[in-house]
């Protein structure tokens, strides 16, 4: 039994996407640009997925733009507004310092292209207060991009009230949900939102596929410059098996939503509660109740997040941490670092993003073994030593 | 493919001589700023030379495993020969290490010179 609870960094394909792109491989391969009978077969496949995407979101299929992924939805919605703002003389961007780097290295070069930028701390629950975007909103500000769903904890932010706030402010509203669509519901009319990254693989589809909303109105920009592809605002042939892979992971994400929402936030606040009863001295980071819900991410005192992967992996769970090991350094992480955490604790991260398949078994296991794990690292552990015979204080009670 | 060769690997599952010691004749700790990891080395001494060892890792899985090729590797020797031991053998008895996991052996380097000092000041007051 080995279990991937790692599915925040990407998903399995789901067979029904996969069934649904075969034949755009071999059978509908035409290129959709082209007049011919087989590449209009093509073109209509690709409106088909616009449709289903846009439906699913809530918004008409002409507001959808296909990328490469969240990475590329991200840039060119940031650049899109930023170089709006720009012409009417409006350079100020509102942001937060969780986001993914997919928007905050696209917000440090915006700044060192003579853009201000505020980034927003989340408090000590990884929330973005609305109060604290509506004050941090000048006359010249141009954008405000709050991630829906954060990547490493999972927070949930206050997407609607947020975006209600930009649209009586008049600024435009970006949210990056590559890590909520699929996972809890979205509706971009509902919740005042102007635009909307996404990509396919967090939510069981292809890999390199993801999708921009750009509410009518708003003037996107090309970054990729080429073929008129995409009303011209992304050149390159279209990836059409892809595309028809997301429509269909993402309809068939929507048809589960509400099950699967269930049975993990269940299944997710036992592990939770079964690991903080075992385990002395630790946290969950993030907010309990506003969260993804197939997020855990929790703190352990005393030891590191690599070597618990590590024997996780060995005892069959696939897990990930919040800090970068494999560049030798084991810093936290941008997020675990916003959340207040002492660099030494938020050292000791560990995230688990379970799938929709998880058994009430595999659940237990992971609490027994992050249980075993955490005492056997303990017992090597100077640290943890030195927290023991009080010549060093716990963090966490 | 495994992140870590078979060697590297039994030594972080199953670290030699891990944990705490009580009444060392020495103990030596040493960190290192690049990662902000530490180890710690007890040693029992017995005629110059050290007779038993223990090694508490706050680290990586490289950090783990090194304290653990270090720990063997020192039982038996005199102090001088301790202080000889450099971090080149101990990663290649974990089958060599990749260049940012250098500074893990060297951590276990460091911890050894920090181990036979605390010895000298202690029992030769130097
Ligand atoms: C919140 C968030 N934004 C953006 C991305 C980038 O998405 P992609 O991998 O599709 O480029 C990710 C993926 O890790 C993410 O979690
Ligand atoms: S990464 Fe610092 S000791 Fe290994």
């Amino acid at each position: 039994m080995y279990i991937y609870a790692d599915n925040a960094a990407t998903t399995k394909m789901s067979q029904r996407a996969l069934d649904a792109m075969l034949p755009f491989f071999t059978d509908v391969f035409a290129n959709p640009s082209s007049p011919h009978t087989p590449g209009q077969r093509a073109a209509e496949a690709l409106w088909q997925a616009r449709e289903a995407i846009a439906a699913v979101i809530g918004c008409s299929p002409r507001e959808i733009t296909f990328t490469s992924g969240g990475t590329e939805a991200d840039n060119q919605a940031l650049l899109s507004a930023a170089w709006n703002g720009a012409k009417i003389g409006k350079k100020h961007i509102v942001s937060t310092a969780f986001e993914h780097h997919a928007v905050l290295r696209v917000l440090d070069k915006l700044e060192r292209q003579g853009f201000s930028v505020t980034l927003l701390q989340p408090d000590r629950d990884g929330l973005i207060a609305p109060m604290a975007v509506d004050q941090a909103i000048r006359e010249d500000t141009c954008l405000v991009s709050v991630m829906t769903a954060n990547n490493e904890i999972g927070t949930l932010q206050p997407i609607a009230e947020i975006g209600a706030i930009c649209r009586e402010k008049g600024v435009v509203f970006h949210t990056d949900a590559v890590q909520a669509a699929g996972h809890i519901p979205l509706d971009v009319q509902a919740q005042n939102i102007d635009m909307l990254s996404a990509s396919a693989h967090k939510f069981h589809g292809p890999k390199g596929v993801g999708f921009l909303y750009v509410k009518r109105g708003v003037e996107l920009h090309a970054v990729l410059e080429g073929g008129g592809q995409e009303r011209g605002k992304r050149a390159g042939t279209e990836n059409l098996p892809a595309v028809v892979g997301m429509a269909a992971a993402l309809k068939e994400s929507q048809e589960h939503i509400d099950k699967y929402r269930e049975k993990l936030t269940i299944i997710r606040n036992r592990i939770i509660d079964g690991i903080k009863e075992n385990v002395p001295h630790c946290a969950l980071n993030g907010d309990r109740d506003k969260r993804l819900p197939n997020n855990i991410n929790m703190c352990f005192e005393g030891i590191e997040g690599e070597p618990l992967l590590l024997l996780l992996d060995h005892a069959g769970i696939a897990a990930s941490s919040g800090s970068a090991c494999a560049s030798g350094s084991h810093d936290a992480s941008h997020v675990l670092r916003s959340l207040g955490l002492p660099e030494e604790v938020s050292r000791g991260s560990l995230r688990l993003t379970i799938g929709e398949e998880i058994t009430d078994a595999q659940a237990a296991h992971i609490v027994q073994s992050v249980t075993e794990i955490v005492a056997r690292l303990r017992s090597l552990s100077p640290v943890w030593h030195d927290c023991e015979i009080g010549k060093r204080p716990f963090f966490f009670d | 493919m495994a992140l870590y060769n078979d060697v590297l690997m039994e030594h972080f599952l199953n670290p030699r001589n891990a944990g705490a010691m009580d009444a060392p004749d020495a103990v030596g700790e040493a960190g290192t700023d690049r990662c902000g990891d530490i180890m710690k080395l007890y040693l029992k001494v017995a005629d110059g030379k050290i007779t038993d060892v223990r090694c508490e890792t706050y680290g990586c899985s490289v950090a783990i495993a090194a304290g653990s090729v270090t720990s063997e590797l020192l039982k038996g020797r005199t102090l001088a020969e301790a202080l000889a031991l450099k971090n080149a053998q101990i990663a290649e008895v974990l089958g060599g290490l990749p260049e940012e996991k250098l500074h893990c052996s060297v951590l276990a380097e460091d911890a050894v010179k920090a181990a036979v000092n605390d010895y000298r000041r202690k029992y030769n007051g130097v």
